[in-house]
């Protein structure tokens, strides 16, 4: 340990409580992680201290129980930029211009208070990506409730989705895409994932680790109340009964003061006062400046008193582990500070000098001049505890022969039950809520497409972008959770390949992935096993792909009284294509095209959507991917569609053929007649089958298309045209497209307006 | 034609009809923070959407107080056109520039949609390139678009053809099924008396372009362009 | 010298909030409640010791800015 001797034992404040096993323990510090404090720090902690460690410590912010894991991911190829480790990840999109992104969980505080926990969930991670110098130019979520008919979830699907809308849609950064379930398995423990993607100057790119002794450390934005006092450390808690109880420490968000921090760090960004930035997300003060710190090899002093405060009587403590939000914490070069304090006083933010850099590798903490906190900065990352848990594999399970699984008395009913149900259902109630236009650069709107397709600002031919038209990033957020469950090898592997397919489906070129990691109590084996078995399918996946890992989140102890959630990483991805004029979106929208089934279909029933919502069960092993057959699939296909000869394209996924059909006809309110191969397998295997790697394609030369995919050794069959006003699948059914809409579409709005 | 956006802490549309005018007129707009109650002569002022001062107490209520806005207020008098578009038309609302008042949508949440307009008239500087009675397809995106005002200033509004945008159904048809947020008379666009001044609830500014959104708000801007230049 | 100033929407003027919590409230078992009208409470401090003056003022603050007077009431109440 190379660190400066302590000079300044701290003082202890009046009316200190002296440190007891119990207060440690309240602190979520296990007994052998306290010795190690102990150890470091040389003497008995102050509270602050405690709170700091306690803070740094948690899963949430030290990933104690999932490094070991997450190391095992590719997160490197020749257009990433920035990897994992930062606010954000980082890739080169051309043109000199990169796109930031990064998913990030707010499942815990969504759960106690469904409006401020979502909506500070978007405001933290918009400020994740703006720290980095991008400006927001799209959001995402991903979802998951319970039951429908557990009592709290239309109370909860109500005020997440208000959450959502009232932070994105007052930032002005439209919401484009996302995905919505539900399961039993979420009914203690909803999952909040919020993704936002942002676009800067490869040039322009800011960083969290700090530099030059003596520099300022300048506090902007909000003041600091006493919001979510130990809300990095409830995060990392199972719930049980009193969590209700725990409502006052969610923290409450002003999405019209992150618009603010967000307009004045832009405008300083463009000077070049700043060295480095971070954002105070959760464990507020205490983390972003540890890791502005520990990042530049530098030490600190911060004057506690000096933090802009929103009450009264508020102490070191509280200050460190406040976590309110809209503020950010900067290191500007010396002399800018007061060029720095006019634009945030236009902006009628707060600006306060709080600190400067030191080279003693320490964090000398001062309250009116006295020290009450002093810790060397190295040994809490490099000591911090790091566990390999106990782990069990989650076997695969038997696969389900199709011949066991019936066919659909009534095969009309079977449709409509399908699109009616909870998953499949329109999303539109919840759309309809977030401003998904605004910016005006969306090309593919929710429903429009299977990824979100939104023109790059500023790519235009004089920028210097080689294409002739507009550039766009396509994004999409993706898992199957009952995959995962089921065998979560293979679900980590389908995630990814989602993902990549979805951005594939409109014509773009897959590039990396955020991942965000849900699951339960890591120090269960078979979760742990879970976490383990996913990492390894996604690592495999996003390997074959050269598709990296550049940022992501990871959101354990999603558990309420032992009973822990299905296992969901989400997967948000970024592609790009050059130009927006050769995508492709899956409306149907023309009469008399072609429609093409691409990829082999043998009829895969196990975990399948049919076989719940029809048969209510969730049985058998999940659908293989096999990762070069995606890629052989895939390539073909985003050929074809930036050729030009692709008119609407879609992935099978839930539900199989029939579902992306029926889903293709809506959006587009055109009507189709399709008819089964000849010496198919059994018809319902076939229509709702999900075996992977398959995309249903509309296209005016529906011959042509089956030929080329011949010659690129990709399989292919027409299976019919565009037409009409109802879906036809000859010899079995044929649904008038308003009936089958009324189902798809009243099924949310009826639930949300029914009484509780 | 010369134009003027103003900017609000909390405005987040100015850059969308920037970018559409722009497209239109070949001609970047200046911004006008909203401190700034002396800005250069210009053909147009728009007062754009957001959130300005976040919403609170009501919308527009405390930009319509703001130095920029006395401004506008004599200019206005003065004969400038002021188009108000979301956020600006409950901004000049607030500050009398025109009748009645934005309230809470009818079914208490946001709304982002496209929705279909019936133009009520092509004789004014905003709507000339329209045909009385077309219907052109805009989004919407606001939570308080209900448009209220009491009898008297409805029959008003109605006998002095002061209505310029309803919300319709695909065919012209004004009715509820149209209406996305409660709006009495279905109304989506007011004028003045004069009609130099028309606010609107809708979006005409991110419908410019065929791949985002259509070109049916096009006109709008081509309209005044006719007029102004 | 303390001001609570109330503002509500004028009778006859569509209250779609307070609609919503009245058929909440009737859902959860209260089917006696009626109408409902909602509306703001706004408390503020004043440097002043003059009472007529304070409400003088604080009728421009209502007029200005504190309430819609298209479609709102507002009352006035000073305390100590």
């Amino acid at each position: 340990m190379t660190v400066a001797q302590e000079k300044n034992p701290p003082v202890k404040l009046p009316n200190e409580p002296a440190i007891t096993p119990q207060i440690v323990a309240e602190h979520g510090l296990a007994p052998d992680e306290y010795q190690r404090l102990l150890k470091i720090m040389g003497r008995d902690p102050t509270m602050v201290e405690l709170g700091i460690f306690s803070a740094m410590w948690s899963e949430h912010c030290s990933y104690k129980s999932s490094k070991v894991w997450l190391k095992k991911l590719p997160t490197k190829a020749p257009w990433v930029i920035q990897g994992p480790g930062e606010n954000a990840g980082v890739i080169d999109i051309g043109d000199g211009q990169a796109a930031i992104f990064k998913m990030e969980s707010h499942n815990h505080p969504s759960y106690i208070e469904p409006y401020q926990g979502a909506a500070t969930g978007v405001g933290g991670i918009l400020r994740d990506v703006f720290t980095m110098g991008a400006r927001p130019v799209a959001n995402l979520n991903a979802l998951r409730f319970g039951d429908p008919k557990n009592a709290r979830t239309r109370h909860l699907v109500s005020g997440v989705v208000a959450g959502i809308a009232g932070y994105g849609n007052c930032m002005g950064i439209p919401t484009v895409g996302g995905e919505t379930n539900f399961h039993p398995a979420y009914n203690g423990n909803i999952l909040v994932n919020a993704m936002t993607v942002g676009v800067a100057s490869t040039d322009k790119i800011f960083y969290a680790a700090a530099a030059g002794v003596g520099n300022p450390m300048v506090y902007v934005g909000s003041k600091t109340g006493r919001d979510g006092i130990h809300g990095a450390t409830m995060s990392s808690t199972e719930f049980n009964e009193d969590s209700e109880s725990k409502r006052p420490t969610v923290q409450v968000g002003d999405p019209f003061v992150e618009k603010l921090l967000l307009e004045a760090c832009l405008e300083l960004m463009a000077t070049d006062a700043i060295i480095a930035i971070q954002d105070m997300g959760a464990a507020g003060l205490t983390s972003s400046s540890f890791e502005m710190a520990a990042k530049g090899g530098l030490g600190l002093v911060m004057e506690l008193d000096k933090v802009p405060m929103r009450e009264t009587g508020m102490n070191p403590y509280e200050l460190m582990l406040s976590e309110s939000q809209e503020r950010m914490l900067m290191v500007l070069k010396p002399g800018r500070e007061e060029e720095a304090r006019k634009i945030f006083e236009k902006w009628e933010l707060d600006f306060a000098v709080i600190g400067h850099l030191t080279d003693t590798e320490r964090m000398v903490l001062t309250w009116h001049g006295d020290v009450v906190g002093n810790i060397p900065i190295p040994p809490l990352v490099t000591e911090a505890p790091m566990y390999e848990r106990p782990w069990k594999l989650t076997p695969l399970p038997a696969e389900l022969d199709a011949a066991k699984v019936p066919a659909p008395a009534d095969w009309k009913a079977s449709l409509l039950t399908l699109m009616s149900s909870p998953d499949l259902a329109s999303k539109a109630w919840i759309w309809h809520q977030y401003d998904h236009l605004i910016m005006g650069n969306t090309a593919i709107r929710p429903q429009g497409g299977d990824a979100a397709l939104v023109r790059v600002p500023g790519a235009s031919k004089e920028a210097g972008h080689k294409g002739a038209g507009h550039k766009g990033l396509a994004m999409t957020s993706d898992c199957t959770p009952r995959y995962v469950q089921a065998h979560p090898e293979t679900g980590g592997r389908q995630a990814v390949a989602e993902a990549w397919r979805n951005i594939t489906a409109v014509g773009a070129r897959p590039l990396a992935v955020t991942d965000n990691m849900n699951f339960g109590n890591p120090q269960k084996p078979e979760i742990m096993g879970q976490f383990a078995g996913a990492i390894m399918g996604m690592a495999e996946a996003c390997t074959a792909l050269d598709f990296p890992v550049v940022s992501g989140n990871v959101s354990l102890y999603n558990e309420t009284e032992g009973r822990p959630i299905l296992p969901t990483p989400t997967i948000g991805a970024v592609g790009v294509i050059d130009d927006i004029a050769t995508s492709a979106g899956s409306r149907l929208v023309k009469d008399g095209l072609a429609l093409v089934l691409v990829g082999d279909t043998k009829g895969w029933l196990g975990q399948s959507i049919y076989l719940r919502e029809l048969h209510g069960r969730e049985e058998g092993a999940p659908p293989p991917v096999d990762l070069a057959v995606e890629r052989r699939n895939g390539d073909f296909v985003r050929g074809q569609i930036v050729g030009r000869k692709v008119a609407a394209c879609h992935d099978l996924s839930d539900g199989g053929l029939l579902v992306a059909l029926a889903e293709m006809c809506l959006s587009g309110s055109m009507g189709a007649t399709i008819k089964l191969p000849q010496g198919a397998i059994a018809p319902h295997a076939y229509l709702y089958g999900e075996d992977q790697g398959r995309y249903l394609i509309a296209a005016d030369d529906g011959g042509a298309l089956v030929e080329a995919a011949q010659k690129a050794g990709v399989p292919a069959v027409l299976l019919g045209y565009s037409g009409g006003s109802d879906i036809t699948v000859e010899g079995l059914l044929s649904v008038p497209l308003q009936e089958l809409r009324d189902a798809h579409e009243a099924w949310l709005p009826s639930y949300m307006n029914s009484a509780a | 034609m010369k134009s003027a956006i103003l900017v609000f802490p909390g405005s987040n549309r100015e850059g969308d009809v920037a970018q559409a005018i722009e497209l239109v007129t070949g001609r970047r707009p200046q911004m006008v923070w909203h401190g700034d109650g002396d800005f250069e002569k210009v053909d147009l002022i728009v007062v754009p959407g957001g959130f300005s001062y976040g919403d609170y107490l009501r919308c527009g209520a405390m930009a319509a107080q703001s130095p920029v806005m006395a401004e506008v207020k004599k200019r206005a008098a003065q004969g400038v056109p002021v188009l108000g578009i979301c956020n600006g038309f409950q901004i000049v609302t607030e500050a009398g520039l025109l009748p009645g008042t934005l309230m809470r949508n009818s079914h208490l949440k946001f709304v982002c949609a496209d929705v279909h307009l019936k133009v009520e008239t092509s004789q004014s500087l905003f709507t000339n390139r329209y045909q009385a009675g077309q219907v052109i397809k805009v989004p919407v995106a606001h939570a308080e678009g209900n448009y209220f005002a009491d009898a008297d200033t409805m029959k008003k509004l109605e006998d002095r053809g002061q209505i310029a945008f309803r919300y319709c159904a695909p065919d012209g048809t004004v009715d509820g099924r149209g209406n996305p947020n409660g709006s009495s008379s279905n109304i989506a666009g007011v004028f003045n008396e004069t009609k130099t001044v028309l606010g609107l609830m809708p979006h005409p500014e991110n419908a410019v372009e065929p791949m985002f959104g259509g070109t049916d708000g096009r006109g709008l801007f081509e309209g005044m362009v006719e007029a102004l230049s | 010298m303390k001001a609570r100033v109330h503002v509500t929407l004028k009778n006859g003027v569509l209250d779609p909030q307070g609609k919503a919590i009245g058929h909440s409230l009737n859902r959860l078992g209260f089917p006696e409640v009626g109408d409902v009208r909602q509306g703001k409470f706004i408390e503020l401090e004043l440097a002043e010791t003059d009472k007529a003056k304070a409400k003088a003022r604080l009728e421009d603050m209502c007029k200005k800015l504190l309430a819609n007077t298209v479609i709102e009431n507002y009352s006035i109440e000073l305390v100590g």
